[in-house]
């Protein structure tokens, strides 16, 4: 398998390679990369990905990871169930 | 960036781009765009996205059958390479009070009137299209099948591609810092990146409404309000109809990718520029909506966000030029309900700048202008969340 075909999002079943095309079209941020392909809107909310897509946005940009904007860690930490939510047990 | 342009429109969301997408259409050239985030980056890529025909006044049944029609299409009409995902699975509103349900009679009736295929329910027929509907307190409800909901970023991404084919120059990650304004007319439009020599403005900020009004002396009665959602993670389709009661200030929806989005209004918000997500809000928010839909309660939710709705004082947008300043057009205060209408938002601002208005624009310009608020003209809508 070749390397592009690395799966870089799970939850959302996304390659390196579709990665790199969106970078490719213009879609030069972490948050609008995550908006418009779900990279790290799944259950794992991006804790793999979004490093993966950090670092490929600063290689095609040529500037350092620290240089670039990650997207808002938001709230909950774990996916939690509703039903223990409303039953105030999270 | 362009050093001078026709107009410049502020705002990359769903008002700003469908404005100048159909400016565009319609044969102004030096059109610019400024977004001071990413494309949909306001309160468009934030919202719930859905779409209802069911509205309480003529006025808005017709702008939403308008835009309805237009994101039906809307893929062939944009010539968009990817899918702005509609949904039509409907809208069915609940009522748990005497009051709403009066009301659903005479929203009905209006809507039938205008060609909406809505129908009023019995608590009954309203399990027939969401079998596992708690309908303890459901007096009635009504429903309209072509109701639904759209990908908001893959909407604003349509509009984006096809103003660019179009030549409309999109600027984005660039602010605007102040507007210039010389004997009553506009000059130029300052921004972190240079300045733009123009005649027109469109001020479509959305949220920041307020604050580039401010900038060529207009203050606005609109404030900011921050409004909470949550989404689960992806489940197999069990939820066709978006789920809405005016009265608990709920809805709840399942995009075609398969998780729930639901959201829920506090009348308790401050009313500033805040978009943290509140942990009040999830509280209430997950009890309400497991008593509504029970089958919610296991479903785990995995994020939480927020974003502004724009208010005006009677909650309808304000659409249109102002009196106090020539080229200064608005498109704002959609207080909750602008995703929907974008389409016919830039519809009607587009006619009302090139002078070409159809009945409709003109109806909605009379209707909407900033002025209404001083001579009292409000519009009363009854049916708002
Ligand atoms: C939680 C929530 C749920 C919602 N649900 C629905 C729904 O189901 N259906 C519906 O129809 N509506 C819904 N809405 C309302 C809807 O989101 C808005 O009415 C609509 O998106 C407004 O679009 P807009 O383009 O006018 O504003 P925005 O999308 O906010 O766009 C304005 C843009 O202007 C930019 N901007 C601001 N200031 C400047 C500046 N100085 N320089 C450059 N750019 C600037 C902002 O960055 C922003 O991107 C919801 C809103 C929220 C918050």
């Amino acid at each position: 398998m070749s390397q592009n075909k690395t799966i870089v999002c799970r939850c959302e079943d996304l390659t390196l390679e579709d990665i790199r095309e969106l970078i490719k079209k213009g879609y030069k941020s972490v948050d609008e990369i995550k908006r418009i392909s779900r990279c790290g809107m799944g259950p794992c909310q991006g804790r793999t990905c979004r490093d993966i897509v950090l670092s490929e946005l600063a290689k095609a940009e040529g500037k350092d990871i620290s240089e670039l904007k990650m997207s808002t860690f938001r709230p909950p930490v774990k996916p939690v169930k509703l039903g223990l939510i409303e039953r105030g047990e999270e | 960036m362009k050093k001078t342009a026709e107009i410049v429109i502020i705002g990359g969301g769903v008002s700003g781009l469908a404005t100048a997408y159909f400016l565009a259409k319609m044969g102004m050239k030096d059109i610019v765009v400024l977004e001071k985030g990413y494309i949909a980056s306001g309160s468009t890529g934030r919202c719930g996205a859905g779409i209802r025909q069911q509205w309480g006044t003529e006025m808005n049944c017709r702008m939403a059958i308008n835009a309805c029609d237009f994101y039906e299409k809307g893929n062939e009409i944009l010539e968009y390479d990817d899918d702005i995902e509609f949904k039509q699975g409907g809208y069915l509103i609940i009522a748990t009070t005497e009051k709403e349900h009066e009301q659903f009679k005479k929203n009905v009736a209006l809507q039938q009137s205008l060609g909406i295929p809505v129908k009023h329910l019995t608590p009954q027929e309203a399990l027939e299209v969401v079998p596992f509907l708690n309908i303890s307190d459901v007096l009635s409800a009504t429903y309209c099948k072509k109701d639904g909901h759209l990908n908001p970023f893959k909407v604003c991404d349509a509009f984006a591609k096809a103003c660019r084919k179009l030549g409309v120059e999109i600027n984005t990650y660039t602010k605007v810092e102040d507007i210039v304004v010389e004997n009553g007319r506009i000059k130029e439009v300052v921004t972190d990146k240079g300045n733009i020599a123009t005649n027109k403005v469109m001020n479509a900020a959305g949220g920041y409404s307020q604050v580039i009004a401010k900038m060529v002396g207009i203050d606005l009665p609109v404030y900011s309000e921050r409004h909470n959602i949550l989404v689960t993670e992806p489940v197999e389709p069990f939820l066709g109809p978006m789920v809405m009661a005016f009265q608990k200030n709920l809805y709840i929806q399942q995009v075609p990718h398969g998780s729930v989005i639901m959201g829920k209004g506090d009348p308790n918000e401050p009313r500033d520029f805040t978009i943290k997500s509140s942990w009040h809000f999830l509280d209430e928010m997950a009890r309400i909506a497991c008593d509504t839909l029970p089958p919610l309660r296991g479903l785990r939710m995995v994020r939480q966000w927020a974003g502004l709705y724009n208010m005006s004082p009677d909650c309808q947008p304000v659409l249109g030029s102002v009196d106090e300043v020539e080229g200064f057009y608005m498109a704002i205060g959609f207080s909750g309900h602008g995703f929907m209408m974008g389409p016919t938002t830039g519809m009607v601002i587009a006619e009302h700048i090139l002078g070409q208005e159809s009945e409709l624009t003109k109806l909605l310009i009379g209707m909407l202008h900033l002025s209404r608020f001083e001579k009292g003209e409000l519009i009363l809508e009854p049916s708002v969340v």
